[in-house]
């Protein structure tokens, strides 16, 4: 891959950091065939939280997946600052999510035989220019539970880990897949917090999945999924904080 | 077929790599156990139905010379069935074509008839003519080693006179199943022979009209063969008896039982160690699919399956594994078996060979490792069916992990030295420490297997060069038929090629110490002896001193004396004198139980000055074939040994038996490790599955995911691979120990380049199985993994 870190356009209008050009995605698995994504146009501006709405199997996931360089599109373009993801080859795309990308998935995936610390060491030690581990878990709330292995935090306090683990690389994206799907609503509201100052404290583009519509009030713009393909794209002219949200 | 069976075959199916690395760790342990099973009963059924058709005699005494009415007093010996006296001796035979002179032993036919005792299998020909002097029957191998026909001339030397004879019959005698010859290490068919003669013309040659010189006894059922031996030694002692001795100290049974005896041990210990691997295996397997298949099970037994019927279905996967395993093993041990039977019948020989294995081996094999799976699947499957259903179902909670070490670096201890894929593989080989144990100690077994098995050609390797290079640096050694003043080595010395010319002589003795005794001979070597020497295998040359015995180690041991201690020395030849020596030196030999002192202080003892009985030759090879021809004239020569050919020999036929079972070994062992690896990584594979794709969704690449998952495999052989070394140590210890007899003992010498190959073996094995498993490593479906739980 091309080494060169990717160049931010000149400041003025918003700079783009994810861009999508007629994206299908189509699935074969044994004789079933199924369209995924139907040509989808998108733009992730740097610095904005995106929450992608839909049903299961609207294609959200596909996309997320794709943008954070785990896919590969059927056809269409995937652009990242000036590169273009879909001539990444396979160690090109590991070097891009190792660089530039942060996952929160939603059954945490924390390393079991790691400790809260260790989770999170375990990406700074191979990013270029990461947070400290400590500071990173204390931006999620738990400077007290740093010596705490996965089998001791509640559901909670591990996918804080994992946001924590996501973003201490300082990550150019955070994708999140229905961060909150696992967890009750007002611990769900704790992570979403985490994920929204980690947002606007470090700027990183954010798109986070939910089929939870009560979660949309929090972000920038809103794009809803249906059937493979973008039905709204709605921008929030107010941003809501995660403790005003209800479900 | 009903569904719960439908399900066991697919997963069979899907699990088929690791169904079969274990299928064939089974069946190596099986094969082995198949093998020698039916190969220890083919020898005994054949040795045993040899042995009572033809008459093996009990007890066996050689005599100076006896008086034929002596044979009366030998019957009457309370205990005795039968008892026939015979003349045998040692001759040199030449057979033309042949260059080097041929060793033979000559043994009396009755004029008339069979004998009555180790009667003869006569394969072809015809029985010696009453009364004639020109007729021979010779033993079979002997024959077909040399292209010998009926109707055929070899010269035979006696006492000095050569005397041409026909071959009449061909024959094998339960007394020469393991035909070999003096100083041989090894039964050689070219080089010695058995030659049997009639009584007269026996007589005449060797001047025993009227006499025997050899005499066998068989017993009646519940004899001590001990008394018979003690009362035949009284009758004979005044006629120059050198003692009797029952049949299992008759040399070609110690062989055969010898041969036994190994058969036995290695039933015992080897498949134990292959059943052992596997049935660990077969447990991790389970214990794997039970996680894996914890919900389904709770659903099973919420529908009403009862825990036996769940237990039962997973007690029949291990009895498949295990069964495909006893099937294989079972074709590999059959083959094995005729094929290490026709080995045996090579080296030892039989006018018939029973190789018709009966079930029993078979199915005590599959029996063993049957139970040894179902032992290993209890623990597991015990696992599967106590859980209640409710709980079943739940997802099994997060396994947890504890700090090891110092707890110092609390909060720092991301900030360590150690990186943190390297503390996962830690910390997953503390959390599971037993399983860590049995991929350990199943690698381990497979370096000790793999060393024990070299270790016998390190083993033989060294025993040749000490005994034949070391201790005996003559090329010849002839024997004469009697002692003769010192000057005979001056005058071989003249003939053509003998570079130089050794005397020295053994005389056969009885040692007296306390209660214990022992029946041998000892040798008497000059001091400044350069051809034949006293070779300490722990030390080099050991010179004889002025006076005194130098005896082996093991002697040392039977007599329970040590340097400084006196022994009573009863000579049972010559004068038969008695006396008392001093022990002077204790040193470590491999074979027999020699027992050295200074040549002219041994011919003190026996009153006659400056006497050898045996030249040690260095010979110059270009001048061999002259030198063979005129030994077979000389009449003073009663044998010849080449040195060359007894090591020739034995190589050849370690090359043939031995290094073909090695190879097995080597092959078995692979296995075991493959087996072993393959399935610890495939386990970790399954279980660390989702972490590992969580690692490569973080941004690692395959090479640091591999090296999470394939590193705990390395740190685990790291850890196996000296530990092996120290296993095989061990375990070829404990069999050379087992070894250890009278006639020789297995050196503990394994050389650094067996361990070298063990350990190399063992590393491409694993490394195999690495790569196996590297592969599906690359063929993660990360997006799958992230979405569901597991």
């Amino acid at each position: 891959m091309d080494q060169t870190a990717p160049v931010a356009a000149p400041t003025g209008s918003p700079v783009v950091t994810l861009a999508t050009r007629g994206l299908t995605k189509l699935y074969r698995t044994g004789e079933v065939e199924v369209q995924a994504l139907r040509g989808i146009d998108l733009e992730l501006f740097e610095g904005e939280l995106v929450v992608f709405l839909g049903p299961s199997g609207s294609g959200k996931s596909t996309l997320l997946n794709i943008l954070g360089g785990l896919d590969q599109p059927t056809a269409g373009e995937v652009t990242f600052y000036d590169q273009v993801l879909t001539s990444y080859g396979e160690s090109a795309l590991t070097r891009y999510r190792r660089d530039y990308v942060g996952f929160v998935f939603q059954f945490y995936n924390l390393i079991p035989s790691l400790t809260a610390l260790e989770n999170v060491a375990l990406v700074t030690e191979i990013a270029q220019a990461p947070l400290d581990p400590a500071e990173a878990l204390g931006l999620v709330a738990l400077d007290d539970r740093l010596d705490h292995f996965p089998a001791q935090l509640s559901g909670g306090e591990q996918q804080r880990v994992a946001i924590a683990r996501a973003i201490a690389k300082r990550p150019k994206v955070l994708l999140c897949d229905e961060p909150t799907g696992a967890l009750d609503s007002k611990t769900g509201i704790l992570v979403l917090r985490a994920i929204q100052q980690v947002n606007r404290e470090l700027g990183t583009t954010t798109a986070l999945i939910t089929h939870n519509a009560a979660i949309a009030d929090m972000a920038d713009r809103v794009v809803s999924f249906g059937d493979g393909r973008i039905v709204e794209v709605r921008v929030n002219s107010e941003r809501c904080d995660p403790e005003e949200l209800q479900w | 077929m009903n569904m719960l069976d439908r399900k066991l075959i697919r997963d069979l199916w899907r699990l088929r790599g690791q169904v079969i690395a274990i299928a064939l760790i089974v069946a190596s342990g099986i094969a082995l156990l198949v093998m020698s099973l039916t190969s220890l009963e083919a020898l005994r059924e054949t040795a045993d139905a040899y042995y009572e058709r033809y008459r093996f005699a009990g007890v066996f005494a050689d005599v100076k010379r006896a008086p034929a009415p002596l044979a009366h007093r030998i019957e009457a010996i309370p205990g005795v069935q039968a008892a026939e006296t015979r003349i045998t001796e040692q001759a040199v035979i030449d057979v033309s074509g042949f260059a080097e002179p041929v060793m033979a032993v000559l043994v009396s036919l009755p004029e008339e008839g069979q004998p009555i005792l180790n009667r003869l299998a006569l394969e072809r020909g015809r029985w010696v003519a009453p009364n004639r002097d020109d007729q021979v029957i010779v033993s079979t191998p002997f024959a077909e080693s040399h292209g010998l026909e009926l109707g055929d001339q070899v010269s035979v030397i006696m006492r000095g006179n050569k005397r041409k004879m026909t071959i009449v019959g061909m024959a094998l005698s339960p007394e020469f199943v393991y035909a070999i010859g003096p100083g041989a290490l090894m039964p050689d068919d070219q080089r010695y022979g058995v030659f049997w003669i009639g009584r007269k013309t026996m007589e005449a040659a060797y001047d025993l009209d009227g006499a025997f010189n050899n005499v066998t006894l068989s017993l009646l059922r519940g004899t001590n063969p001990k008394d018979v031996v003690e009362r035949l030694d009284l009758l004979l002692a005044r006629y120059g008896g050198i003692g009797a001795y029952e049949r299992k100290d008759q040399i070609s049974h110690w062989f055969l039982m010898n041969e036994l005896e190994q058969l036995r041990s290695m039933a015992r210990i080897l498949p134990s160690i292959f059943l052992l691997v596997a049935a660990f295996l077969t447990n991790m397997i389970l214990a794997r699919l039970i996680a894996i298949e914890r919900s389904e099970i709770g659903l099973l037994k919420a529908f009403g399956y009862s825990n036996f019927a769940v237990g039962w279905h997973y007690a029949k996967m291990a009895v498949a594994m295990t069964a495909l395993g006893v099937l294989l093993g079972w074709a590999l041990g059959f083959w094995l078996g005729r094929y290490n039977t026709g080995i045996y019948a090579e080296l030892f020989h039989f006018p018939f060979l029973l190789f018709r294995p009966g079930p029993d081996s078979f199915a005590t094999a599959a029996l063993v490792s049957l139970a040894a799976s179902l032992a290993g699947a209890m623990i597991a499957v015990r696992g599967a069916v106590s859980l209640s259903p409710a709980e079943a179902m739940q997802p099994p909670a997060p396994p947890s992990f504890r700090h090891h070490g110092s707890a110092s670096g609390r909060g720092r201890s991301a900030r360590n030295w150690i990186d943190q894929p390297t503390r996962m593989i830690f910390r997953q080989v503390l959390r599971w420490p037993l399983r860590a144990a049995a991929t350990i100690t199943g690698v381990g077994l497979a370096v000790a297997v793999m060393i024990t098995s070299l270790h016998w050609v390190d083993a033989i390797d060294h025993m040749i060069d000490i005994d034949f290079f070391q201790a005996q640096r003559q090329d010849m050694t002839v024997g004469l038929s009697e002692a003769q003043g010192q000057r005979v080595a001056l005058e071989f010395a003249t003939l053509p090629g003998v570079l130089a010319a050794e005397g020295s002589r053994t005389v056969v003795a009885s040692f007296h110490s306390g209660t214990r005794r022992h029946r041998g001979s000892i040798e008497g070597i000059s001091a400044d002896a350069r051809l034949q020497v006293v070779y300490d295998a722990d030390g080099g040359i050991v010179r004889p001193p002025p006076d005194g015995l130098i005896l082996s180690e093991m002697l040392a041991q039977k007599l329970a004396v040590s340097v400084g201690d006196q022994v009573w020395v009863e000579v049972l030849e010559g004068r038969r004198p008695n006396t008392q020596l001093t022990v002077a030196g204790v040193f470590e030999t491999y074979f027999g139980m020699p027992a050295y002192m200074e040549l002219e202080a041994l011919n003190r003892i026996m009153r006659e000055p400056h006497r050898v009985a045996t030249l040690a030759l260095l010979v110059d090879r270009t001048q061999e074939v002259t030198l063979f021809a005129e030994l077979k004239d000389l009449p003073e020569v009663a044998a010849v040994a080449l040195r060359r050919a007894l090591v020739d020999r034995f190589n050849e036929t370690m090359g043939r038996s031995l290094l073909v079972f090695v190879g097995f070994f080597i092959v078995f062992a692979s296995t075991l490790s493959v087996g072993v690896v393959y399935n610890a990584a495939r386990i970790a594979l399954s279980e660390r599955g989702r972490e590992l794709a969580t690692l490569r969704v973080l941004g690692f690449s395959r090479w640091e995911i591999s090296y999470i998952l394939l590193g705990e495999t390395g740190l685990l052989i790291a850890i196996a691979l000296p530990l092996g070394c120290l296993f095989g140590l061990t375990l070829a210890w404990f069999i050379s120990l087992g070894f250890e007899s009278e006639l020789f003992r297995v050196p503990l010498a394994i050389t650094p380049a067996t361990f070298g190959v063990a350990v190399a073996t063992t590393l491409v094995s694993t490394l195999l199985s690495g790569l196996l498993v590297r592969r599906r490593l690359d063929q993660l479906d990360l997006i799958e993994v992230l979405k569901t739980r597991e």
